[in-house]
């Protein structure tokens, strides 16, 4: 009788003798049982891969068509029009928060840097210094709230930097320290635009565009550019998917994460001044909650929390979605509390969809 | 022949029998067989990639087989779960630790299974009491309150291994056990892998390291390409033959002889303290040469690379480049200056995961390939196609994630990102730690060939026979200090080992 590492010798004698056939990259396609085959081909197809990384755009494709029939007023080019001027408050913020987010950090002081922003706004024009420029005091205004939204940026940046603290501990103290300074500001007051010029602008259209969604488009395009062909972008990416290797890359990853935070800030203040166009007013409650649908659309359009992962193509479809449930709930005359329940479901929806993919196509563990 | 025949008459601890296993798009197991005898220690050897993880994954519940079977016992069981496996009697030793560093020893040893008293208290006593009597059984130095977190490596992997102990364990698989670990605390561990055979527990040993497999096992098990290569009689087979099992060919492991000319001093450092890491550190790297850092874990090998890519301040001492004394103070202008690093672990240290092996590649120096505002494509998949021909770096495409890749095309990335960059000094801390044995020696001769085009190469290593094949002079360390300085025709390995233990050192005082 052959003992069995003997057989087993001999065996492997037989398998060296002509060489192994070569693993191919498509062996699951060639395997017997049709099913991972379909499945295989059909996750070959690019579309397919392409909504398979951005589930959101799938979700957004279905909301539009559900809502172009179930409400006769939703699909209509000046609903359209509504919904990207709806949409351009949290869609800018949300331009900066893929950047904060990639970077592994996040900003939950921009709704209250958006409120401090639109009171410097419309509070400066009427400064007697400015009293006699005409139309002209609309500028030093608006420069004045973008230049505070950039400083606060800056500061917070600049803590997370040279602390070491988490931006969130940060940005959350910054959140509850610059709403009180705006309630300081303000006097618990509204402020009202006495230039009327300022509450028009928002009206005003380029083309068949309102100047609104003109501008959140412009931007959007603008971020793009900025994070999937500059250096900075690509900074972006590495420091949020590993710090370490960045900073061995020669990278000063702390002056790095200032600049997006203040990128951050610019547009939770340039947010802040459309918005108190659309009012003709500033109130000390502006902007309240709006980090979280910020981080909200941010996360629907797949940036990770982590860092690392993430664009602005995503974010933009998570912008859509919010604006189109919204506004479509809205049309169908939907209570606007439901929305919020509909809403937290579908974020938590969309999390798992996109995890179940991932993980079942690393075959990933069950963790 | 015994011992072959001993085993023919008892059942197989366990038995895998024509395992498949398949991703998407990868046969990652292709029918392999594999046994262990109670009693037994059977290595398991295989490149990365040739599906060792995946077998032991299968074997420990974490993945279910298409097809195939596994015996435990002489009784074919289906695991669905890690916890299933252990109840069958098999348990993983992970080669990452998974302890809870903030609890005690033994709330990990029984972490998911802590003895209980009514109402769901957890029974501290018993707790106490079974983990004091495993850690005891492994012969460990500390009690089972400690918390994880302020015992050292060796002991939290005993923490691991305890935790295995805690049922009646058939099979026990230990998966690079030894890479975090002392020479001293290895011995330890042998012992106790010698213990539990003793005891009758089948032991599956996987580990790159051939000197360890042919000290410790009975039996080898290769695979390759996720095909079972054949299973060999340790005492009768020799690391040639394992080595061409596992990868198809044999290995060239002399050192390259040809000489080099070895140019003008490139890096001095003189007198270079960093306490409490190494202290008084002299040494200089000259052009077209290979100075290799040998000595234990801890002993400030890394710290002195840290210092030189400007990672860390230095109290006192100085830093010369081509004869003129500079400040280093941070990784760019360690880079401005010619300095690169291949970190120690590049997964955390030298990439980033997710993504591409182009962008990884050319992360240092992009802001160097702009065209206008943005970066050029174009200049970037240039440089990637320059360095994956000349680093032989095997990937589908430059748009691949260089997480995906093999440890040692990893290894080629971080390698090829500096070499991109022209540097002056190349300083490599670990070049194949968790690489295989293939790209380990593609490696080798790639780090010969760079001194030999006129890089001043520094290699940090705690592996001997890599030491002794790369460098051209070796400096000893023990204990934050240089204890002695060899060139490649004086060195042995005797020596080398005192002067790393300290033994040199103690004479000399």
């Amino acid at each position: 009788m052959t003992p069995p590492d003997t057989v087993k010798q001999s065996r492997q004698m037989q398998d060296d003798g002509p060489a192994a056939p070569p693993l191919p990259q498509a062996a699951a396609e060639t395997l017997p049982g049709g099913t991972s085959a379909r499945i295989s081909l059909f996750r070959d197809n690019p579309l397919v891969r392409w909504l398979m990384d951005n589930p959101i755009w799938g979700f957004v494709l279905i909301v539009f068509v559900f809502f172009s029939f179930a409400s006769e007023h939703f699909f209509e080019f000046s609903n359209v029009q509504n919904i990207l001027v709806q949409t351009s408050t949290i869609g800018l913020i949300a331009l900066g928060m893929t950047l904060v987010m990639i970077n592994g950090n996040i900003d939950l002081s921009v709704g209250a840097t958006l409120a401090l922003a639109a009171a410097f706004a419309v509070d400066v024009q009427s400064w007697a210094v400015f009293a006699s420029w005409g139309n002209w005091q609309i500028l030093p205004a608006v420069c004045l709230a973008l230049l505070v939204g950039i400083a606060l940026g800056a500061l917070n940046g600049f803590i997370v930097w040279k602390t070491g603290v988490d931006a969130f501990i940060v940005t959350l103290g910054a959140m509850l320290g610059i709403r009180g300074l705006v309630f300081v500001y303000t006097g618990e007051q509204s402020f009202y635009a006495m230039n009327f010029a300022y509450s028009d602008f928002s009206v005003v259209s380029v083309g068949p565009l309102p100047v609104l969604a003109l501008i959140f488009l412009l931007c959007t395009l603008a971020v793009h550019l900025l994070l999937s062909r500059t250096v900075h972008g690509r900074n972006t990416y590495a420091v949020g998917g590993n710090r370490e290797a960045a900073v061995n890359a020669g990278i000063r990853v702390g002056p790095h994460m200032m600049i997006n935070f203040m990128i951050i800030g610019f547009f939770a203040a340039l947010s802040g001044v459309l918005l108190s166009t659309q009012m003709g007013a500033a109130t000390p409650n502006l902007g309240r909650d709006y980090e979280l649908w910020v981080i909200t659309a941010v996360v629907l359009g797949g940036t990770k929390l982590t860092g690392g992962k993430g664009d602005i193509i995503g974010t933009f479809g998570g912008v859509l979605a919010i604006g189109i449930l919204r506004n479509g709930m809205n049309l169908m005359q939907v209570p606007a509390f439901y929305v919020y329940v509909i809403l937290g479901g579908i974020l938590i929806a969309v999390l798992f969809l996109d995890k179940r993919f991932n993980r079942t196509a690393n075959g990933g563990l069950r963790l | 022949m015994t011992d072959a025949l001993q085993r023919e008459t008892t059942a197989p601890a366990l038995r895998l029998a024509g395992i498949v296993k398949t991703f998407p798009g990868v046969r990652a197991l292709d029918g392999v067989d594999f046994e262990v005898m109670p009693g037994e220690v059977h290595a398991l050897l295989g490149e990365n990639g040739a599906g060792k993880s995946t077998l032991m994954k299968v074997l420990a519940g974490m993945y279910q087989p298409d097809e195939g079977r596994i015996v435990i016992g002489g009784r074919e069981v289906r695991m669905t779960t890690p916890l299933e496996a252990k109840e069958q009697g098999v348990v993983l030793i992970h080669q990452e630790l998974s302890l809870v560093p903030e609890m005690t020893a033994a709330e990990n040893i029984y972490l998911g299974e802590l003895p209980r008293k009514s109402f769901g208290r957890v029974d501290w006593r018993t707790l106490h009491a079974r983990s004091d009597a495993i850690l005891e059984r492994l012969r460990c130095k500390f009690r089972s309150e400690a918390v994880v977190a302020q015992l050292s490596i060796a002991n939290q992997q005993m923490v691991e291994i305890a935790r295995a102990l805690t049922v009646d364990a058939r099979v026990v698989v230990f998966d690079e056990p030894t890479a975090s670990l002392t020479d001293a605390e290895k011995v330890v561990l042998f012992d106790i892998i010698n213990d539990l055979k003793a005891q009758g527990v089948g032991i599956v040993y996987i580990s790159h390291r051939m000197d360890e497999i042919f000290t410790l096992s009975d039996r080898i098990t290769v695979l390759r390409d996720g095909q079972y290569r054949g299973t060999l009689e340790t005492a009768l087979t020799n690391e040639d033959e394992v080595t061409r099992l596992m990868i198809g060919r044999s290995l060239d492991l002399s050192r390259d002889t040809t000489p080099v000319k070895v140019g003008e001093t490139v890096l001095a450092v003189r007198n270079l303290t960093c306490e409490p890491h190494f202290e008084d550190v002299s040494f200089s790297v000259r052009a077209g040469e290979v100075v290799g850092f040998y000595g234990l874990v801890g002993a400030g090998r890394t710290a002195i690379a840290e210092a030189l890519f400007g990672l860390r301040d230095c109290a006192s001492g100085t830093i010369l480049i081509d004869g003129k004394e500079v400040s280093i103070g941070s990784p760019e202008r360690a880079i401005g200056m010619g300095i690169s690093l291949v970190p120690e672990n590049r997964k955390e240290q030298g990439l980033v995961l997710q993504m591409s092996c182009r962008d990884n590649m050319t992360l240092p120096q992009v802001q160097d390939l702009t065209a206008g505002p943005f970066v050029s494509s174009g200049a970037e998949i240039a440089i990637f196609d320059q360095y994956r021909d000349r680093l032989a770096i095997k990937t589908p495409s430059w748009r691949q994630p260089a997480g995906v890749l093999s440890g040692g095309n990893q290894q080629k990335i971080v390698i090829g990102k500096w070499l991109s960059m022209q540097p002056r000094v190349l300083i490599v801390d670990e070049p194949t730690r968790g690489i295989d044995v293939g790209s380990k020696s593609e490696i080798h001769t790639l780090l010969r060939e760079l001194a030999a085009q006129g890089y001043a190469v520094i290699v940090i290593s705690s592996e001997m026979p890599e030491i002794l094949r790369v460098s051209d002079r070796i400096v000893a360390m023990y204990h934050g200090r240089i204890t002695r300085e060899f060139t490649a025709a004086e060195v042995t390995e005797d020596s080398l080992v005192q002067a790393i233990s300290g033994v040199a050192a103690t004479a000399e005082a």
